[in-house]
């Protein structure tokens, strides 16, 4: 267990998959070609016989994860996002959502960070796909200790997952003492003149911000928004009411992420100044993933404008920029 | 195993065609056609072939079946009906607000529906994850799929006639209503399955084709099936839309229309 909190998260994914598939003779774990890259391989190499190789069929992989399901198994269910996603969202919805079957899905290779491959693989659709379906959970672990607790959880929760891992190494946040809990914001630091609300790889970068600005002066509270489905309210309200002003930082489309349900709880409950960083309804390029990150405006340089942006929003009443 | 008769079985296909009459009737809407089409291969898995316990649903032994048609509800809905799942007053009640019956199955809804279903050509793909957790489990159950033939033009059935062979779910049975209509007209029209048998054959399925009216031939096919331990086994099943109903029979129109009055009673007369 120690050596988990430097691996990428998707390591980290497949290596406490065969750990707990040893514990666990009920999980059984599919995947579409992509074993190798989304590292259910440690779990093909230890289980072969629980391990289900379902070639580049991802609806029909996740119609057999139905089925499993049906019969009281756990299935694991991998592949890249953009293919858990687009590409079989049909079957999540007839054959797993309605239903309500125990289907993991554990994506890999989400966000633009999957860099060089480009636009068709870079998912910035995922997590709004997935959090229109009923029944379903969505998590973004933020680094590969929160990817252990995210899976374990996974298992002893019933119910449809999604839970979103990215390509590259993250930073580590967490100590292996870290426990996960599903729908809870984790107040990473706390400050009074604004709360960043970031997910996933994008917490990382939300925290390098807060340090900056403290520098300077500004403390922000900084939330780790891990579940974006169901969402903590109760942690998004008492940051408008504690702090003010908020900005979400998320590494997907700015419609129908954590930005966009953000701004609904807030607008129905407690409507304060809100700044959304994310992608603004483009496609975007290949490249490095810190160049790309940084092209798009997803890095802390940016939360940190977007933090000074809505200080200085607080208390106004009429607005003239138009996001 | 239930040691009805096949004249019985033919008595009781009749009786499960009826239902299928009144109970679209009564919805005001529904598909009658696929549900004819399929009502003696039904009867033969709900009556005489499926190892099953109406008293207990979730039995954890019980042979799966998955209607991946799922338009064809009505079929499925009287057959579990007389087969004690439920009162037969509920299917009075298909499609409406009170009722658990679904226009398209539901399995959180319906006593004795093992998978939901109604977006077309996802039935084989979940039969293959039941097969594969009866292997994993070391159980004997055996799973059937029942598929439409227009439901065939889906990428994902092909997906899974893929995935069937190479998985090793001998433990598995689809079986085709090919009742040669879909919703636009006939499927050699609108898009042609032919050659279909070959199809099947090339993907290493056991192929096995019937005439899907024949109860006999029914019965005695679905048994050899589930015995059989090699490649998963396809039974196509030549039938025809909207059979025992003369009016219905190879019409178009009755896909997903419900009979009026005078139809119903003219429909009702001919299945006494």
């Amino acid at each position: 267990m120690s050596n988990y909190k430097d691996l990428s998260p998707r390591e980290a994914y497949g290596k406490i998959l065969t750990e707990l598939g040893e514990i666990n003779p009920d999980i059984v774990v599919l995947d579409a070609d992509l074993s190798r890259s989304t590292m259910t391989k440690y779990f093909a190499q230890a289980y072969p016989g629980r391990f289900i190789q379902c070639g580049l069929t991802e609806q029909n992989m996740i119609g057999i994860a139905a089925g499993l399901a049906s019969c009281g198994k756990i299935p694991f269910a991998s592949t890249f996002a953009v293919f858990a996603s687009s590409r079989c969202f049909d079957q999540l919805r007839m054959s797993v959502a309605q239903p309500n079957l125990n289907v993991k899905i554990v994506a890999t290779h989400g966000g633009i960070s999957v860099g060089e491959d480009g636009a068709s693989h870079q998912a910035i659709e995922d997590i709004g796909m997935y959090c229109l379906l009923p029944n379903f959970k969505v998590i973004v672990p933020a680094d590969a200790i929160e990817t252990i607790e995210v899976i374990k959880a996974a298992v002893f929760i019933k119910g449809p997952f999604y839970i979103r891992l990215g390509r590259p190494r993250v930073p580590a946040l967490y100590s292996e003492s870290y426990k996960f809990k599903l729908g809870i914001a984790d107040v990473l630091t706390n400050g009074s003149d604004a709360t960043i609300i970031a997910t996933g790889i994008m917490v990382a970068k939300a925290m390098a911000a807060a340090e900056n600005l403290a520098g300077s002066g500004i403390n922000c509270r900084v939330l780790n928004m891990s579940t974006i489905k169901p969402v903590d309210k109760n942690a998004i309200i008492a940051a408008a009411g504690e702090t003010g002003a908020i900005v979400t930082v998320e590494e997907h489309l700015l419609h129908g992420g954590l930005g966009s349900i953000v701004a609904q709880i807030l607008s129905f409950n407690y409507p304060v100044p809100l700044e959304s960083i994310g992608l603004n309804d483009i496609y975007c390029k290949s490249g490095k993933p810190e160049e790309l990150l940084d092209l798009y405006g997803l890095n802390s340089i940016e939360i940190e404008n977007a933090v000074k942006r809505v200080i200085n929003r607080k208390g106004k009443k009429t607005y003239t920029k138009l996001q | 195993m239930n040691d009805y008769s096949i004249t019985e079985l033919e008595s009781i296909a009749k009786k499960l065609r009826r239902h299928v009459i009144t109970m679209i009737s009564a919805a005001g809407s529904g598909h009658p056609g696929g549900s004819l089409s399929a009502a003696d291969i039904v009867t033969a898995l709900y009556f005489k072939v499926l190892r099953h316990n109406p008293a207990d649903p979730h039995w954890s032994d019980r042979d799966r079946f998955v209607l991946s048609k799922g338009h064809a509800a009505p079929i499925l809905y009287a057959a579990l009906a007389e087969s004690g799942y439920f009162p037969i007053e509920w299917l009075s009640r298909l499609r409406k607000t009170d009722s658990c019956l679904q226009g398209h199955t539901d399995s959180n809804m319906t006593p004795g529906v093992d998978a939901s279903a109604g977006s077309l050509g996802q039935g084989l793909s979940i039969g293959i994850g039941m097969a594969i957790a009866a292997k994993l489990d070391g159980k004997s159950y055996h799973t059937f799929v029942l598929l439409g033939d227009g439901e065939c033009d889906e990428g994902q059935v092909w997906e899974a006639a893929l995935a069937g062979p190479n998985l090793k779910v001998d433990n598995l049975t689809a079986v085709v209503d090919y009742n040669k209509l879909q919703l636009d007209g006939f499927t050699k029209d609108i898009m042609n399955l032919e050659p279909f048998i070959e199809k099947w054959k090339s993907f290493k399925w056991n192929v096995i084709e019937i005439d899907g009216h024949n109860m006999a031939q029914i019965v005695e096919t679905l048994l050899k099936a589930r015995n059989n331990q090699d490649n998963p086994t396809v039974i196509i099943a030549h039938t025809i839309k909207g059979k025992g109903v003369s009016f219905m029979e190879n019409n178009v129109d009755f896909h997903g229309r419900a009979p009026n009055k005078e139809e119903t009673e003219q429909a009702l007369k001919e299945l006494a």
